[in-house]
């Protein structure tokens, strides 16, 4: 459903990125790991849109979208969680989760109450400001506003970043549920454990490139640290 | 009996400069763009209701009807077009471009229209008044106050009850997280300034209908507009009309100790508040 070939990225004069390629099939959950600095942060932005590219780098459904903006990569179904969750300060919990869904009506499980019923706290919380909510919280509403569009590919930039080990096994018990409302996942993890806990194919990172792709269920640990460390498996 | 006058016409006064306002405070909330010819498409608006007037026979009411969907689409254009390039990080190129638009708006008004002052006739209405016991106030300043307040409510509805408020607001806090949820922001811009060139057209049938107007008083406008939306706290459309309320008040008070101070006195209340307040009244939370 989604490919790249050949991705490059820039910040100015930096290349963050060398001919990444990765393939995201439907209903597929590919974790994306690597150190910091590895460019998995830089991969979500350049697939969403973020980061502009040549259009053939991005490929969906065919048809390549590289140069498209990331508004118009999100109205053919392709929803991202920023790294951070960057919710909108002026709105409520309930606005910010409406706008995830105003620009792209599309038919699927999710609704407001939909996301309600995945995280149930969030109902309570409707009125507050999106940003008086704890960490953990805050992360609901980025990834069930991502959901509000009925994305096919979801993209989960660095979810667990910052947040109690006990809120992220919360949040990480949602995407099988999110799964089974049939998109595909995107999750990039610096916590190796919960992200091969949930994907069915891991591609490892270092230094701008793909140093690993397997399947999760038959990764090892001596070939992630070699993937992760750039050493001789 | 006199300073409960001038209060109250202080009061209505400050309704129109809440007008004059209410698009710069839009505006400036939604893009952070300060928009130096604002004063200048009021006067441009004002010409396009005097022609609708008197080149078309139409009553006031109704040419400034048919002259809000002109205006915008020229605010649509003119976002879209020229200050959606400019916009960015650095907040010189945006002021550059708006000063260099209010200076050939002037020089372009001047040559349509000449240096005549014009007034847009509004019958009896202008010198209609209405005698509320201890004071009389004007029907044309009254309406000017109930437009303003009708202008803000429903500026503020727009904002905070309705899907494109929210586009607009997320926008402002995040464009770049607003493109994520399916947002252009450059069409919101567009959007945005057309809304307030709607407003500004509001402001030009009555700043047209009150006083004579020619193309060069468009700046003096916009440092009303400026001190209103600054007083209320930049982007709170309820500060701008207690700003615009209190340039108002100012206004008539030092016109009524002596009438060459009127406009002296409402920059003194700015520089009084600014002093007391530099964020102003009722500044945004998240500013």
């Amino acid at each position: 459903m989604l490919e790249t070939h050949g991705l490059t990225a820039n910040y100015g004069q930096f290349r963050a990125l060398f001919g990444v390629d990765i393939t995201v099939a439907a209903g597929e959950c590919v974790a994306i790991i690597g150190a910091n600095g590895a460019g998995k942060s830089t991969l979500m932005r350049s697939i969403a849109g973020v980061i502009r590219n040549a259009a053939a780098m991005v490929v969906h459904r065919g048809e390549p979208i590289g140069a498209l903006s990331s508004a118009e990569i999100m109205k053919r179904g392709i929803a991202m969680v920023p790294e951070g969750r960057r919710l909108f300060a002026s709105l409520t919990v309930e606005e910010n989760l409406l706008i995830g869904g105003q620009a792209r009506k599309a038919p699927g499980p999710w609704s407001l109450d939909a996301v309600y019923q995945l995280f149930p706290v969030l109902r309570e919380r409707r009125k507050s400001p999106g940003t008086a909510l704890s960490g953990g919280q805050q992360q609901m509403v980025a990834i069930g506003r991502a959901l509000m569009s009925n994305p096919e590919l979801l993209l989960c930039d660095e979810i667990s970043l910052g947040l109690a080990p006990v809120v992220i096994r919360d949040i990480y018990a949602a995407l099988p549920k999110i799964r089974e409302g049939g998109a595909a996942i995107v999750v990039v993890e610096q916590d190796i454990g919960k992200a091969l806990a949930v994907a069915d194919r891991v591609y490892c990172m270092m230094e701008g490139r793909v140093t690993l792709v397997s399947k999760a269920a038959e990764v090892t640990r001596r070939q992630i640290h070699a993937a992760y460390f750039g050493e001789a498996a | 009996m006199i300073w409960l006058d001038t209060l109250v016409q202080g009061i209505l006064l400050g309704g129109l400069y809440a007008l004059f306002a209410a698009g710069l405070s839009l505006v400036f909330g939604i893009m952070r763009l300060v928009n130096l010819a604002h004063g200048d498409l009021i006067v441009l608006a004002a010409y396009l209701v005097l022609m609708g007037v008197t080149l078309l026979g139409l009553s006031p009411w109704v040419a400034a009807l048919v002259a809000m969907p002109l205006m915008f689409a020229l605010g649509w254009l003119l976002q879209a077009a020229v200050l959606n390039r400019v916009l960015g990080k650095d907040i010189l190129p945006p002021l550059l471009v708006t000063f260099g638009l209010s200076v050939a708006l002037q020089n372009g008004l001047l040559e349509a229209f000449s240096a005549d002052s014009r007034r847009i006739p509004a019958g009896t209405l202008e010198g209609a008044s209405l005698d509320l016991g201890q004071v009389t106030v004007g029907v044309m300043p009254l309406m000017t106050f109930a437009s303003a307040i009708a202008a803000i409510v429903a500026l503020n509805g727009l904002f905070y009850h309705t899907a494109l408020g929210r586009a607009f607001r997320a926008t402002s806090d995040d464009a770049v997280t607003a493109g994520l949820m399916g947002i252009e922001p450059k069409q919101v811009f567009a959007v945005a300034t057309g809304i307030a060139m709607v407003v500004v057209t509001l402001a030009a049938l009555y700043l047209g209908m009150r006083a004579n107007f020619d193309p060069s008083i468009g700046p003096a406008r916009l440092i009303y507009a400026f001190e209103a939306v600054i007083i209320g706290g930049l982007g709170s459309l309820w500060g701008t009309l207690a700003g615009g309320i209190i340039i108002g008040v100012a206004q008539t008070a030092g016109a009524a100790v002596n009438p060459e101070w009127q406009i002296l006195a409402g920059h003194i209340a700015f520089l009084t508040v600014m002093l007391l307040k530099p964020r102003g009244l009722f500044p945004r939370a998240v500013d």
